[in-house]
């Protein structure tokens, strides 16, 4: 179980990309941590999630 | 038109603000990423509490689309927004010293432009722009600190507006939620609570040296 944004989720064998997915994030506005350093997006595609993986993702809204 | 000297304002941040107080934000340096409603407004708080250096980037002009919530007058229209601003800022502290760069920020270049700045506001208008500098500024500059916004459009109940250390080095400041996607308009008193959320967020991380949760 990763915790995603403070929750404990299931997340067994997932790649970052497809938990994005999965939640519905739009890859162009958002940010993520996972255990305190920024993953840069050229990871997305092959960072496979890991038990104890804490995961903070931010999407952005317009406006400023 | 009376002009304050450099000796009178030290003596009245002082008298405001203590000198250990004063002697911090003296010697602070604050960089600003976009300077709309968000930028225009932290840029003014911060000279006015006597932060000593500041960096505005901006590449566009004054238009009148942006005086519904800008800190910018009639007269600014058609003016790079870094310049008009300088001077408004001028005019409240002329002793602030205050650095300007007219340029788009992009990925390939916001570590050069940000690099020598501690502390980066993030004010743009774009989500993509957001992330972008975001994910640039954390990723290349081990030590920097960025406090951003998401979140400020329309006029639902400003207590939404908050503060919250979301990531390592990155406060996020807003509803994080409402945003010009939903069809509200950007409105002064939302942007101006975001860009004062903004401002004491960095008077914070300025002035507590550990503890900044």
């Amino acid at each position: 179980m990763a915790r995603i944004n403070g929750i404990e989720e299931a997340t067994d064998g997932m790649t970052l990309s497809e938990l994005l997915e999965k939640k519905g994030y739009s890859k162009r506005f958002i940010a993520v941590e996972c255990n305190g350093q920024i993953v840069p997006k050229t990871l997305y595609d092959s960072y496979e999630i890991q038990r104890e993986d804490q995961i903070e993702i931010v999407q952005f809204v317009g406006g400023g | 038109m009376y002009s304050l000297t450099k000796k009178e304002i030290e003596a009245m941040l002082i008298e405001r603000h203590t000198k250990p107080v004063y002697e911090k934000l003296q010697k602070a340096k604050v960089a600003i990423a976009g300077l709309g409603g968000l930028g225009s407004h932290i840029a003014v708080a911060l000279v006015r509490m006597g932060v000593g250096h500041l960096y505005l980037v901006d590449f566009d002009k004054v238009d009148s689309s942006n005086l519904n919530r800008q800190y910018y007058r009639s007269c600014h229209i058609g003016v790079y927004k870094t310049k008009a601003l300088k001077e408004e800022l001028k005019e409240i502290n002329p002793w602030v010293d205050v650095q300007t760069n007219c340029i788009r920020v992009t990925e390939q270049n916001a570590v050069e432009l940000f690099k020598e700045y501690p502390i980066v506001c993030e004010a743009f208008d774009r989500p993509a722009e957001k992330a972008m500098l975001i994910n640039t500024l954390l990723f290349q500059i081990p030590s920097i600190q960025i406090v951003g916004a998401s979140g400020m459009a329309g006029y639902k109940d400003a207590n939404q507006i908050r503060t919250e250390k979301v990531m390592n080095r990155f406060y996020l400041c807003g509803d994080q939620k409402n945003g010009i996607e939903t069809g509200d308009c950007l409105m002064a008193p939302r942007v101006m609570i975001c860009a004062g959320h903004q401002a004491n967020k960095v008077l914070q991380l300025l002035l507590q040296e550990e503890d900044n949760e």
